[in-house]
């Protein structure tokens, strides 16, 4: 790898390639989106490898899927991508040129390992005599001084740490070069610097935790017992410094009380940090959950100043942490933490919501620390001559939340603005819609091909079954005894070889199977670990690449299924994984190969909904170089961003939303039908087929499309029958006094007092979720009310309020422009009452515990968020919804706006209430993965199809009937035939044919059997 | 969730529930199982749209197959739930293990005079 040449492609065209800087989960995704669509990347990491926090973290709210299980098959998706070059230890110095062509220089530090050498077998680290305080366990546990930064690391070379390393500060020792079989070690590496050219550069280099040291009435740095939240997760984690044992630092003893103390560097102007960090509360909250998991003697408390729970299913997890785990949550602020001498416990002060000081002991305290930019992403902003703001983010606007102040570099994650991993996730991949928009002419243009070699002919050979029992760190290992059933596994017939591994999906283990199934001559493989919906692509993946088709492997389900819930019987759970390896090894012996069919790609879009979401992700796919069918079901476009005049940050909304109607309808490829309806919808991904009633002719119209766009958005809940809601008139919702400020100014001159009332429809038993934006809307409202008449009084009565993000500094305004906060409990409700023709609001404030009265002129409801009618919808395109009808994601964390079903994407309100920013973000989103897919040529179908053995074949029509897809008919030769590419696998015509002439590929008859028999053969 | 459930529960993996043949079910219970029970999407939400229909007509075909044939219909259950639902899943793991300890073993077995325990 020769990286001091610069790669100079023809210099008048745009350069096909992007550089991605920071290597976290936000570089991860925009890394993999880039180069499933055609681009070239560099991911640009200044640490020794790629993973960001995401590696660090034990559990993620509010799934509490495992965070590395779910990260890892990105990582190593990432690692052996052919169209991703990882450079770590790298940083941008400099930045030259314009958007499309740029040239970069780096600067690489030196590894002192030489990244094609070192396997990564680790033994010079067990050999080095040096110990250093370990970042990745945050200074909690020890590492070497030559080490890798965690075991899943990509890539997975060891380092040598020049601060700590012996030879580098005595002179001698050199240790790990005499151990290392490759000669991987070099001390003679040096700082190396180079220059790539790229035609965009996307930049996600993350964050760090607000230092607690600066916060000195917490002792953080002085008390043993006092930990930050990312200490807090190491402790928690399988994979951290006390293996998943729950214990505090200072002595290693179970902690029962343990304090979470939240806003530590956010909301804190004196630390000046004046946003809101937007993710400690629900961190917090799942590690007390988690905590609670661990041990059901620990007694989490949680001291807050509000619960913002604002995001997909954040409020119902809080709801879940306070009635099922029992979490204890006090608002108030800690003034002051004391160690007790002898015990090491803390004495805690604070002022409860009663107003009486108190004094609480506690075994432990977890301080919340606030997402800041890194000084690195700083200077980096700095050299780059990007704009960023007083705290050091980036600077975006609210309609271009992804482009810096420089073009052709976009930005995403943490550094744009704190928020959570789906936004950052979106983010991502919606930086990638970015750049591909810049550089379509260049798609393709310097990326490789992926090559597979010859597959091995396996059908008459018997089966040589491999199988390989992971112990997912202590995940399974520490439940499972996996050293037994890899035994086990020794002695099934037709197994010629079984291993175990320490992570079966790490790189290094997958070098390991694959030379296992060559030397080996495996023909089927058995992986025994975690779950296959997360990782069955990953082992499929390795078989291809040793000439196996990707059919022949077989997963036994032993974490998931198993040892996660099985975990206190571990005995029982040995036993059952034995049967479910024996199962799997039943189920492979009788695997065929199967050949998948190659089908050409429509690379049109079709997007449903044409609001601000939807006409910003065709906007998105027409610069992408797609042509888009953009379907809107009113006579106008626009949707819900009709109502909305300005935004908390004094843009003007109305205007944007004309320019955008605007470029939308003069763009040649978007084809626009409004008044128009979806009546009928088949296919799959890359050839989907729509049927449209076109309005206002309502004639039928078929398109022809290769993905589906879902954006068909949200509107204000009216709430009719509440709070005197559409009985008097000087009622009304945040929408409609936003109208009248627009429309009527001079009317609020007259205006003296306006109560606002929050989580009118949020939150309540009818619909538990937090609908994110009316907090900053009576914010934006109140700044503007008071704008017009400062004296103007305004009252806020609120729940908990969530001006998460940067949006807490308007909180902090019009506190400051004299707007007044009074919060209310569900359970006190604010009565409203006419007397003698005035409004009348009684108020239970229960932060003074009195009874108030409030005459104001107008009320004003903050109104839920609901999802536009979409029953009808749903049920057409057969994906799924939550309980609250908003659309469901394929995977809440990592896949935001994907939607189970592939080539299928949701964008905006539909998917969750949310900001116009966030809208954008989404709808950018949305068109860079649509863009994986229309970016192909041809794509495979086929596979768990099913199929018709024409010999036994009545014709009786039984599958015709049965087919809930039509997809059978009778063919000129008289049997059933089954389209394989409309063939949606789920087996139903099997199972009902009468002449069992149908098999269900990769689940036949044959096959369930084996596994039944397999399973009970030990019971008779 | 990692929520806790008998560890007799022991899954075979079928693309929809409308694959599920009365044969897979007789055979089961051939073979020695005491209980065996589908979990299937939510009536109205079948991922395939109706599979789960036809799977439970198949149960209920089989449930009076048992019956008549003395193995008892009650060791044969069809349940419902959405992929959101982990709860659910264990509290029908749990529910349906007490159920089949309160049966006994599969008279089949009982016959070869095997106590062990088994749920498929």
């Amino acid at each position: 790898m020769n990286k001091e040449e610069i790669k100079n492609p023809a210099s008048d065209k745009k350069v096909g390639a992007v550089m991605v800087v920071g290597g976290g989960i936000a570089g991860i995704q925009a890394s993999l989106d880039l180069a499933n669509s055609g681009y070239y990347v560099y991911l640009v990491e200044k640490s020794p490898s790629i993973g960001g926090v995401m590696p660090q973290l034990d559990k993620t709210f509010p799934t509490n899927d495992c965070s590395m299980c779910i990260l890892s098959p990105k990582l190593v998706e990432c690692g052996r991508h052919f169209n991703i070059e990882i450079l770590t230890n790298t940083q941008v110095e400099e930045v030259r040129g314009e958007a499309g062509n740029m040239e970069v220089s780096l600067i690489r530090s030196p590894r002192f390992v030489d990244e094609d050498k070192c396997v990564g077998c680790g033994v010079c680290a067990e050999k080095c005599p040096v110990k250093v305080k370990d970042r990745f366990n945050e200074g909690l546990g020890e590492r070497k001084a030559i080490y890798i930064e965690y075991p899943q690391a990509i890539p997975l070379v060891y380092q040598i740490d020049r601060d700590h390393c012996r030879y580098f500060i005595k002179g001698k020792c050199r240790i790990c070069e005499k151990l290392c079989k490759n000669e991987a070690v070099n001390f003679e590496d040096t700082e190396k610097r180079y220059a790539l050219k790229v035609g965009s550069i996307i930049l996600a280099p993350g964050f760090e935790l607000f230092d607690p040291q600066l916060k000195g009435e917490y002792g953080y740095g002085v008390y043993d017992n006092v930990v930050t939240s990312k200490q807090f997760e190491r402790i928690l984690s399988a994979s951290g410094p006390s293996m998943g044992h729950l214990e505090r630092p200072g002595d290693k003893k179970e902690p029962k009380k343990i304090g979470f103390i939240q806003c530590v560097g956010s909301r804190d102007l004196q630390a000046g940090k004046g946003y809101c960090s937007s993710v400690c509360c629900m961190y917090a909250i799942k590690e007390a959950v988690v905590a609670k998991e661990h041990s059901g003697e620990v007694e989490p408390t949680i001291f807050f100043m509000d619960i913002r729970a604002h995001g997909k299913g954040f409020d119902d997890y809080y709801k879940r942490a306070k009635e099922e785990y029992g979490v204890r949550f006090i608002r108030c602020m800690v003034s002051k933490i004391v160690e007790m001498p002898r015990t090491k416990n803390l004495r805690v002060t604070y002022i409860n919501e009663e107003g009486e000081p108190v004094e609480e002991e506690f075994d432990m305290m977890v301080l919340s620390g606030g997402l800041t930019p890194s000084e690195d992403a700083g200077a980096l902003g700095k050299r780059l001559g990007i704009d960023l703001n007083q705290y050091g983010f980036c600077e975006t606007s609210q309609f271009s939340p992804l482009s810096t102040s420089r073009a052709g570099i976009f930005v995403s994650g943490v550094f744009q603005g704190p928020k959570d991993i789906p936004e950052t996730v979106a983010q991502a991949s919606g930086s990638v819609a970015c750049a591909s928009g810049l550089l379509s002419e260049s798609r393709g243009s310097m990326v490789k091909g992926k090559e597979y070699p010859l597959e091995t002919e396996v059908k008459d050979i018997s089966p040589r079954i491999g199988v390989f029992v992971c112990h997912c760190g202590i995940n399974i290992g520490g439940v499972i005894d996996v050293p037994q059933v890899k035994g086990y596994a020794e002695s099934l017939r037709d197994v010629v070889y079984a291993e175990e591994g320490l992570y079966v999906c790490s790189q290094d283990f997958q070098e390991l199977m694959k030379k296992a199934i060559s030397e080996h001559n495996l023909n089927r493989v058995v992986v025994a670990s975690c779950s296959p919906r997360t990782h069955e692509p990953l082992f499929q993946e390795t078989l291809r690449e040793t000439g196996l088709n990707k059919y022949l492997f077989e997963m036994a389900n032993i974490r998931d299924q198993c040892s996660w819930v099985h975990m206190r019987q571990k005995e029982d759970a040995t036993e059952k994984a034995r049967a479910l390896v024996r199962m799997a090894v039943a189920n492979a012996r009788l695997i065929q190969p199967l050949e998948e069919l190659s089908l050409e790609i429509k690379n049109k879009a079709l997007v449903i909904g044409g609001g601000l979401s939807g006409m910003t992700a065709a906007l998105s796919l027409a610069d992408q170089g797609y042509e888009v069918y953009l379907v809107e079901k009113e006579a106008k476009l626009g949707g819900v961003l009709h109502d909305v005049y300005y935004t908390l940050e004094g843009d003007d909304v109305q205007s944007h939303l004309r320019e955008i109607i605007e470029r939308v309808e003069a763009d040649p490829s978007i084809h626009i039908f409004k008044g128009t309806m979806v009546v009928d919808f088949s296919g799959y991904k890359g050839n989907f087929e729509t049927g449209l009633m076109v309005g206002p002719g309502m004639f039928y119209r078929k398109l022809e499309h290769g993905i589906v766009i879902v954006a068909t958005g949200g509107e204000e809940y009216k709430p009719v029958g509440e709070y005197m809601y559409g009985e008097d008139e000087r009622v009304m919702t945040q929408l409609e006094l936003e109208k009248r400020i627009s429309n009527d100014t001079p009317e609020f001159s007259n205006v003296y007092s306006i109560v606002m009332i929050q989580c009118v429809g949020s939150r309540t038993e009818e619909r538990p979720y937090c609908s994110r934006v009316c907090c900053s809307e009576a914010i934006k409202n109140s700044l503007k009310l008071k704008e017009l008449n400062p004296n103007m009084n305004i009252c806020i009565l609120y729940r908990d309020i969530r001006s998460y993000g940067l949006m807490e500094e308007y909180y902090t305004l019009a506190r400051k422009k004299g707007v007044k906060f009074i919060r209310y409990d569900l359970n006190s409700k604010p009565g409203i009452t006419v007397k003698d023709g005035a409004l009348k609001v009684d108020i239970k404030d229960p932060a003074l515990g009195e009874d108030l009265s409030l005459s104001p002129d107008l009320i004003v409801l903050s109104s839920a968020i609901i999802p536009k009618e979409n029953d009808e919808l749903a049920t057409l395109l057969k994906v799924p919804r939550t309980q609250e009808g908003f659309f469901l994601e394929a995977h809440m964390k990592l896949r935001p706006v994907d939607f189970g079903t592939d080539g299928m994407y949701v964008c905006g309100l539909a998917h969750s209430p949310k900001l116009i920013s966030e809208c954008i973000s989404q709808a950018y989103a949305a068109s860079a993965r649509a863009s994986t897919i229309l970016s192909q040529e041809r794509i495979h179908v086929g596979g768990v199809v099913a199929t018709v053995n024409g010999d036994l074949c009545a014709a009786c029509l039984t599958c015709v009937r049965v087919c809930p897809y039509d997809v059978p008919v009778i063919n000129e030769e008289g049997f059933a035939e089954i389209n394989m590419a409309k063939c949606q696998g789920c087996g139903s015509c099997a199972s009902e044919c009468p002449a069992k002439a149908i098999d269900l590929q990769h689940f036949r008859d044959e096959q369930i059997l084996a596994k039944c028999n397999a399973l009970l053969e030990e019971a008779v | 969730m990692r929520l806790n459930y008998p560890s007799n529960v022991k899954i075979i993996k079928v693309p929809c529930t409308g694959k599920v043949d009365v044969i897979h079910l007789l055979q089961a219970f051939e073979r020695g199982a005491d209980g065996v029970y589908i979990a299937g999407c939510l009536e109205g939400d079948c991922h395939f749209l109706r599979g789960n229909l036809r799977a439970r007509k198949r149960v209920e075909y089989t449930k009076r197959l048992l019956d008549e044939i003395g193995i008892g219909g009650e060791r044969l259950q069809m349940y419902n739930m959405s992929a959101a639902q982990g709860p659910r899943f264990a509290e029908v793991a749990r529910e349906m293990t007490e159920r089949i300890m309160t049966l006994g073993p599969n008279p089949i077995r009982a016959k070869k005079g095997e106590a062990e325990m088994e749920t498929g």
